[in-house]
């Protein structure tokens, strides 16, 4: 299936280049389910990737195993020209589910990632104090993760992989478990987060808009076993005012194109 | 409670049950009910003596030896199972087991194996509190939120992170249950071994009262013992309130 000249996406061919590249990753759980199945992919520095398709599809897998939290079946990942055996301190995660430990104050789970490093307690707490401004929860240092909302739960885990100034943001659907509002604003502050931290993130989503909205790069995967489909370059704006990129042709034809590759997976 | 539209406070339950106390006592109704305000003056001299205070740091000597038993060798064990399917296949079914066992019918035993001494009533305490410790630690182990593990793991815990900063705090309210209920355990099984055993601390006091109708002690004896047991566990259950917070914010 081509993209109509109105939307125009370049696409690239899926041979790997970039700071983190996967190459010829296959994932079979025990007990014989193939989640993933011969993944080349190149994710260029500095640029938001989003891996997006259906549920069931990999996309969280593929994720994990580039964060080194699960191991591949075959295939490798590349980081920085160095392949992936674990954790490194050069990837940080966002997870869906937030992952805060709720005896800690969101200054200590902001601080948690330092801690771990063996930082000094007064070093990793001006850190932390600094990210958890920058993601607009000043003043919440010493409050607990339930009294917080779900938004600012998870502004609490973006501030925590921001504190290890990691390269590499991996961010597992970050915002679906957020109420739609949140979810919009925050992808606004993600946007603005992406032009200042020249980080090179990896985002998982299963929504198009979103996945359009934020991203310079797009990867459709296959239903199980996920494999890539396409790979889409948005060739967006992402530094102009949120309306106008909201209402820009470009991206509303895109949404509507990424929406009838996808369909063709659905029963 | 509300009474005729009035607040009536907590205590008023034990009040009005000292009063009836008092009564069936001055009446003489029963024999083994002496006045509850005789039960008072016998606890205030009983708590005199050289007896009672030898026999007083026996049992708690006994109970906190039994009870640090109880917790590190329950705790560890819990945690293994936890962790260990292995563990939890070889050990489940005899901890579910001992758990809901008459436990009392076994010290016989332990006093052939440990003599008639300290040694059979610290390892009778153990023996009543570790199970359920053991069992509520696998649960809260087996209950830590796997993404809270996967987290750690990103951000480069060590094997002994994960455990001390992670596995332990996140089960510590399941943890502390265990304890709570362990102590109430621990505290039956001082009394019971020391019963059985009958020639040490409060086991042979309560066999003095008991043999020679000294009901007045018997009784201060028994309500000493009470309210310890429930202060401890209060205490533990306090502590439980602490945490409790979180248990409830686990995802």
């Amino acid at each position: 299936m081509s993209i109509s000249g109105a939307t125009d996406p370049v696409e690239t061919a899926t041979k790997p280049d970039g700071i983190v590249q996967a190459r010829g990753i296959s994932k079979t759980y025990d007990g014989g389910i193939q989640a993933l199945e011969g993944i080349d992919l190149g994710f260029p520095k500095g640029e938001l990737t989003t891996l997006l398709g259906p549920s069931g599809c990999g996309k969280t897998t593929l994720l994990k195993i580039i964060a080194g939290l699960l191991e591949p079946s075959a295939g490798t990942i590349i980081v920085n020209g160095r392949a992936v055996t674990g954790p490194g301190p050069e990837r940080a995660f966002v997870f869906q589910d937030f992952a805060l430990m709720p005896w800690a104050s969101v200054l200590r789970n902001v601080a948690f990632g330092l801690e771990l490093r063996g930082m000094s307690r007064h070093e990793r707490h001006a850190i932390a104090r600094s990210y958890i401004a920058k993601v607009g929860l000043a003043g919440f240092e010493e409050r607990y993760p339930h009294e917080l909302s779900g938004g600012m739960r998870q502004r609490v885990g973006l501030a925590r992989a921001l504190a290890v100034d990691a390269e590499v943001l991996l961010m597992d659907e970050p915002f679906s478990a957020v109420d739609e509002q949140t979810r919009r604003k925050f992808q606004e502050d993600l946007l603005h987060l992406i032009q200042s931290e020249n980080k090179t993130f990896i985002f998982v989503t299963h929504s198009i808009e979103e996945a359009v909205y934020v991203s310079d790069q797009v990867v459709l995967l296959t239903p199980r076993p996920g494999a890539v489909s396409r790979v889409i370059r948005t060739g967006l704006d992402h530094g102009g005012s949120p309306e106008e990129l909201r209402r820009n042709k470009r991206y509303l034809d895109m949404v509507e194109e990424i929406w009838q590759m996808l369909r063709e997976y659905l029963v | 409670m509300r009474v005729f539209g009035r607040d009536i406070p907590i205590m008023f339950a034990l009040v009005f049950w000292a009063l009836a106390w008092e009564i069936v006592g001055r009446a003489e109704l029963v024999f083994l009910v002496p006045p509850f305000t005789h039960v008072l003056a016998a606890l205030a001299e009983m708590v005199q003596t050289g007896k009672f205070r030898h026999a007083t740091l026996l049992t708690f000597e006994s109970f906190a030896l039994g009870m640090g038993l109880a917790l590190s060798l329950g705790i560890p064990l819990g945690v293994l199972m936890g962790r260990v399917e292995a563990a939890e296949k070889l050990l489940g079914t005899w901890v579910n087991v001992f758990v809901s066992a008459p436990l009392t019918a076994l010290v016989p035993v332990i006093m052939i194996l440990f003599g008639l001494g300290q040694t059979t009533i610290v390892v009778t305490v153990m023996l009543f509190a570790v199970w359920i410790i053991v069992l509520d630690t696998q649960a809260g182990i087996k209950h830590v939120n796997p993404s809270l593990l996967e987290m750690a793991r990103s951000f480069g815990a060590s094997r002994l992170d994960l455990y001390a900063r992670i596995l332990l705090l996140a089960a510590l309210p399941e943890i502390l249950a265990g304890v709570r209920l362990g102590i109430i355990r621990a505290v039956k099984g001082v009394v019971i071994g020391q019963l059985l055993v009958s020639i040490i601390g409060y086991g042979e006091l309560f066999e003095l009262y008991s043999r020679n109708f000294l009901m007045e002690q018997f009784w201060a004896l028994t309500i000493l013992l009470f309210a310890f047991a429930m202060l401890a566990a209060e205490l533990v259950g306090w502590a439980e309130r602490k945490v409790e917070f979180y248990a409830g914010a686990r995802g």
